[in-house]
């Protein structure tokens, strides 16, 4: 099959399982909760979409992931709070607000801490994640509708599930366009070996900032998305458990693949509502069960579930200007 | 005026010097091989070249341009490329995505047409493409482009390391032991590869290295490091009967 029926196939089947959605959602199958869920789900692909280039891609640990999904969602919770008259286009541009915020302040933070390497960044980017929980439970003395620890409310909400869907679709295209261009290369040339990418005239530092600040981004529009599904901001939804939750998924999904960082954080949004149905009665043992499968599961493929795998519809045919034969002279 | 000139460099790790005063010229189109025992400080004076260690004193001169203090990408953005004693590649990308990697500076689009692909995009990627495919061929490796680096028998990696030096489109190139670990028929087809390679990519050499398999038939000049100092400098020939060579090889009494 060429490539463009692969990418006519797989756009074709995401219109197809929307519309089955949308379906089920409408005769009621889908109920109200579990609409909730797979917004979630959205939600989490977004934010690890981002975790996925910082990390997956150019090697750069980070324990405070949740904590820019966080900023993100404050910042387009306040957005929409304050044009909320405005409808659908507050939210839009709340979209908006919410990735330029965390996106500036991933950028802010980077420059300084990624000189770190492995461990030391993973460290710095911790005490970064705390200093967020922490200023949000202290952010009403400065701006009181952002509600301190008591949590934010009134963000109006948006729960049109095509919203979330056509979002992810965008951010997934956006990420891998990223990854397949000359600046996704000299990413994976940090994470491969960076003395090495640094003498082909690949500038760490610069490519360092460049992804996370992408990766920052990304977090922020799932956080900006976040505000719209659930009514009620909190710090605690943003901490450092929740950073861990990011690790997961990329680490599972696979360092370096895009479609296990989607599927991944898709499967993740579920488990517990799988647990819950699975597991009946024993639901009460539903930690030890999650924490079972990522320890088998890793035990049996470390490379992650989809380690080195890209769904052929994502990777982008290599175009050559010549023809084959006269690739000699 | 000399493509690269190096004055009096010399360079300290706290009590230790382990380069002192070390001064060469090379001109374009040379090829020069820096050779000397184990510990003798010419990967450190290369690794001073390529921007990693900064000297302690002493200048070095890139076609008119002080390079002192430049990182290592932006030497490599002036013109110097270098391989590694121990491979350096890109062990989980393809071949192709190694070579290409070296044209990240001049890619000629931006993060905005990455992100969107846009058409400016698409041509320069499909001229890339084109480029790192001939650059590949010439090495040998075009049929390799589409597995993994790490895929690769040792021989075709240190090709690949020099294939995606290449890439960098340098005047000068720096090869630290290029024949390192090789039989004397692999050295032979390496003498040969470098020599084609110079000529096909107007290029400068400067190399390392202790097979002198390779280093007497290639180099138009040596120089020999020893303790961090030249102690002979001079056609291949003249090196190969010098005492102090042989002695900073083989030891005194050995020579006496």
């Amino acid at each position: 099959m060429d490539k463009k029926k692969q990418v006519i196939m797989a756009l074709a089947s995401v219109l197809v399982l929307y519309a089955v959605l949308e379906a089920l959602m409408m005769v009621g199958i889908v109920g109200p909760y579990w609409q909730e869920i797979m917004r979630y789900a959205m939600v989490v692909t977004i934010g690890a979409l981002g975790l996925s280039i910082m990390y997956g891609f150019t090697g750069q640990f980070s324990l405070g992931h949740a904590a820019f999904v966080g900023i993100g969602a404050y910042a387009a919770g306040l957005f929409n709070l304050t044009f909320r008259h405005y409808g659908i286009l507050a939210f839009l541009g709340s979209l908006v607000v919410g990735a330029v915020v965390a996106g500036v302040v991933g950028y802010l933070i980077g420059v300084p801490i990624l000189r770190l390497k492995s461990d030391y960044l993973g460290i710095a980017t911790l005490g970064f994640g705390f200093i967020v929980t922490n200023g949000l439970q202290n952010s009403d003395k400065l701006i009181p509708a952002l509600g301190g620890a008591r949590g934010m409310t009134g963000v109006p909400q948006v729960q049109g599930f095509g919203w979330y869907y056509v979002l992810v679709l965008i951010a997934v295209i956006l990420a891998r366009n990223f990854i397949f261009s000359t600046h996704g290369r000299a990413c994976t040339a940090i994470r491969e070996n960076e003395t090495a990418a640094d003498v082909v005239g690949v500038s760490p530092a610069r490519t360092k900032i460049m992804a996370f600040t992408i990766g920052c981004a990304l977090a922020g529009l799932g956080g900006a998305l976040y505000a719209h599904n659930i009514p009620f901001l909190h710090p605690d939804s943003f901490n450092f458990l929740e950073s861990i939750n990011y690790l997961i998924v990329v680490v599972l999904g696979g360092l370096g693949s895009l479609t296990g960082t989607v599927i991944t954080a898709v499967g993740w949004a579920f488990i517990w509502e799988v647990l819950r149905l699975v597991l009946g009665p024993l639901y009460d043992f539903r930690g030890v069960i999650y924490a079972i499968i990522l320890i088998v599961i890793i035990i049996m493929r470390p490379q992650g579930v989809f380690g080195g795998i890209e769904a052929s519809c994502l990777v982008p045919q290599i175009k050559r200007r010549k023809t084959h034969a006269a690739a000699g002279d | 005026m000399p493509l690269l000139e190096i004055k009096s460099l010399g360079i300290n790790f706290g009590g230790l010097r382990a380069v002192n005063n070390f001064d060469l010229e090379i001109e374009t189109g040379e090829i020069v091989g820096v050779i000397g025992p184990n510990g003798a400080g010419k990967t450190t004076i290369f690794n001073m070249l390529s921007g990693y260690y900064a000297p302690t004193d002493g200048t070095i001169t890139f076609k008119g341009k002080l390079m002192n203090g430049l990182r290592p990408f932006q030497v490599a953005q002036q013109g110097i490329a270098r391989t590694f004693q121990n491979i350096r590649l890109f062990p989980q990308i393809s071949v192709l995505d190694n070579v290409r990697i070296g044209f990240h500076p001049r890619a000629g689009y931006n993060l905005v047409d990455s992100i969107l692909h846009t058409p400016r995009f698409i041509a320069r990627e499909a001229e890339l493409t084109d480029q790192a495919l001939d650059i590949l061929a010439t090495l040998g490796l075009e049929d390799k482009a589409y597995i993994k680096a790490n895929g690769l028998p040792y021989g075709a990696q240190r090709r690949l390391e020099i294939a995606r030096a290449l890439a960098v489109k340098p005047d000068l190139l720096l090869l630290d032991e290029p024949a390192a670990g090789m039989n004397p028929a692999e050295v032979g087809r390496m003498v040969d590869l470098l020599r084609f390679v110079k000529e096909k990519f107007d290029l400068t050499v400067l190399l390392i290295e202790h097979q002198m398999g390779l280093v007497m038939p290639i180099c138009d000049r040596l120089v020999v490091v020893d303790f961090g100092e030249v102690i002979a400098s001079g056609l291949p020939q003249e090196i190969r009967d010098n005492p102090k060579v042989l002695e900073a090889y083989l030891g005194r009494s050995a020579v006496a």
